[in-house]
């Protein structure tokens, strides 16, 4: 009886839960190809809504600004969230340790409105006294950062703790510089946590609107931005299919990192195993 | 054997970088947040100038900002203003959430971490691809399917459920159904992390000494995954208090949250120190389950220990 309920209740349950997280997307997915505006009812296959999308200046402009301000802060957040990780794993005391932590996790429980609206408050004081910057794409960009070092940071610590220091001293030890061991020992061997935080942090930032409102100035607006404000009005079958692209590429993406993650992983596991019993062979041969 | 020690400088470049950056674009910005909560509102369109220039001296706090947050206008009750409301709203709207979230990602989380192990990665992986794609468009598409001429009304209508067209949009349900719907993966992930890990074996000791399913998932699995409810609890419930777009796209109008208070009042009132003060008073709300969360999740470390 156990048996059957768990079987038959939890495989029920999880489809049931896997239909309500891709209602959404597939909703949109139909309702882009849609030939009338008319929302409930598919009345018939078009690609007037993809044509429509390529003409919408806003959309598009919007786009390539979002893309821009993304792949900043993406490159900037995983630089600065490996540094961070860096000096949270190895350097276990120095003065500030604590504050310095919480400096760098607080953004991940900040609420973005506060966020925002500090930034603000700080750009505009820093504007008022120097006569720069200018809210646009660089103060989204610092805003942006924030929250993707915060993440990035998560992802590059857990990649420094699991790995061996070990392969790091025998390079000291065969007479590397700190900073050759770090570029050609630390950084390949955490390669792939450093792309996972800028993916993640360019995915923030690509799907932020809060911190973006607050910082970005007038006819400065990315992608989320000019989405929001068509929300806010209404149903648009455009916005449908600027998603359908979206998912699409977001998919792509993701398929193609973790295809590459698990080729990589698989590549170690068989140098280990190769190493391994290359050594059982000399041990026999002993 | 050589250790990775770098020279003095070497070392003070490396925790400078992310230092330096952290207090100018963290500690700093939260510092003026919380001088201007202190402040006068100016009379002038720059909310910014009395700040800079004021006369009485730089050091001279004012409390109004806070006491109007807990006082009414007109001095009559404590506790009653416009703004308690919205705190007291985004409290109970981040809770609910966080219920909801609990009751369909615990048996969601729990049947995945059962699933065959071969199975489970593919399984995470599609409770993250949603999460990968904007948040924004997902709850954009919930506005398409709540809507009156929505495909859900459209479907009951078809069922004949319903005669009319239900009001869904813009109520307080629609506005759940969204927040739980994007917080969802934020329940799963820490709650499948901690079951996947229970030693099977302890509910296989409870079934020999003859207790029943229920009394096995409810005496033995609950406790044991505590430390993973608290976590997701607290990953649901801390952004939903803040949360501002959600509301915004499917909440009406009467359930006003904190986070659109902050910036109406900001942007719509520009009365920039009150929405200091009301920020500042959001990180405390904020504070205050964190510090007991780090509590808790504090005990559970020493226990595992």
């Amino acid at each position: 009886m156990k048996k059957l309920l768990n079987r038959y209740f939890g495989k029920a349950w999880l489809a049931v839960t896997f239909l309500f997280l891709y209602l959404p997307l597939f909703f949109m997915l139909v309702f882009s190809f849609n030939n009338t505006r008319q929302d409930a009812v598919f009345t018939g296959f078009s690609l007037r809504w993809y044509e429509a999308l390529t003409r919408d200046t806003k959309i598009v402009d919007g786009f390539w600004l979002s893309v821009q301000v993304a792949t900043a802060a993406g490159v900037a957040s995983a630089v600065l969230a490996t540094f961070a990780a860096f000096v949270l794993v190895r350097y276990r005391r120095f003065a500030g340790r604590t504050l310095f932590s919480g400096m760098v996790n607080a953004p991940l429980v900040m609420p973005e409105v506060v966020i925002g609206l500090s930034l603000l408050l700080l750009m505009v004081g820093v504007q008022n006294a120097l006569g720069w910057p200018q809210r646009g794409m660089l103060t989204i960009v610092l805003g942006h950062m924030l929250l993707g070092m915060a993440y990035g940071t998560v992802v590059v610590q857990s990649r420094l703790l699991e790995m061996d220091r070990a392969i790091e001293e025998a390079a000291m030890d065969l007479g590397a510089k700190p900073f050759q061991v770090f570029f050609l020992v630390t950084l390949p061997n955490i390669l792939q946590a450093v792309l996972a935080a800028y993916l993640l942090a360019f995915t923030l930032s690509f799907d932020d609107v809060v911190i973006a409102e607050f910082l970005s100035g007038p006819g400065v607006n990315t992608l989320p931005q000019v989405i929001f404000g068509y929300a806010r009005r209404g149903i648009n079958p455009t916005i449908y299919a600027a998603a359908t692209l979206l998912i699409a590429s977001v998919t792509l993406v993701v398929i193609t990192y973790s295809v590459w993650v698990a080729r990589q992983t698989r590549k170690r596991e068989r140098e280990i195993a190769a190493a391994t019993r290359a050594e059982l062979l000399a041990l026999q041969a002993q | 054997m050589a250790k990775l020690n770098l020279t003095l400088p070497g070392r003070r470049f490396v925790i400078g970088v992310p230092a330096v950056w952290l207090v100018l674009f963290f500690m700093l910005p939260f510092l003026i947040l919380l001088y201007i909560s202190f402040v006068d509102m100016g009379n002038d369109i720059s909310p910014f100038k009395p700040i800079w220039d004021s006369e009485t001296g730089l050091l001279k706090l004012k409390y109004e900002n806070y006491y109007s947050i807990f006082q009414s206008s007109d001095g009559s009750g404590l506790f009653q203003t416009i703004y308690i409301e919205a705190y007291v709203r985004s409290i109970w709207y981040a809770l609910c959430t966080a219920v909801l979230c609990l009751v369909i990602g615990y048996p969601f989380s729990y049947f995945i971490a059962r699933s065959a192990p071969n199975l489970r990665p593919a399984l995470l992986m599609m409770v993250m691809l949603p999460f990968w794609t904007s948040f924004l468009l997902r709850v954009y598409a919930w506005k398409g399917i709540l809507a009156d001429q929505g495909v859900l009304n459209q479907m009951l209508l078809a069922l004949g459920l319903i005669t009319e067209p239900m009001q869904m949009l813009y109520t307080d349900v629609s506005m759940l159904v969204g927040m739980t719907y994007v917080y969802l993966p934020f329940m799963v992930l820490p709650l499948y992390a901690n079951l996947v890990k229970m030693d099977i074996r302890l509910l296989e000791a409870a079934y020999d000494l003859g207790a029943s399913p229920f009394k096995a998932f409810w005496l033995v699995t609950v406790p044991l995954s505590k430390a993973g409810i608290i976590a997701g609890f607290m990953l649901v419930f801390i952004p939903c208090v803040g949360e501002f777009v959600i509301p915004s796209l499917l909440g009406g109008p009467e359930n006003i949250m904190i986070g659109r208070v902050v910036w109406d009042e900001m942007f719509t009132s520009n009365n920039w120190p009150r929405a200091s003060a009301l920020a500042v008073v959001m990180i405390g709300l904020i504070v205050v389950p964190l510090a007991v969360y780090y509590h808790f999740t504090g005990d559970a470390a020493e226990v595992r220990r």
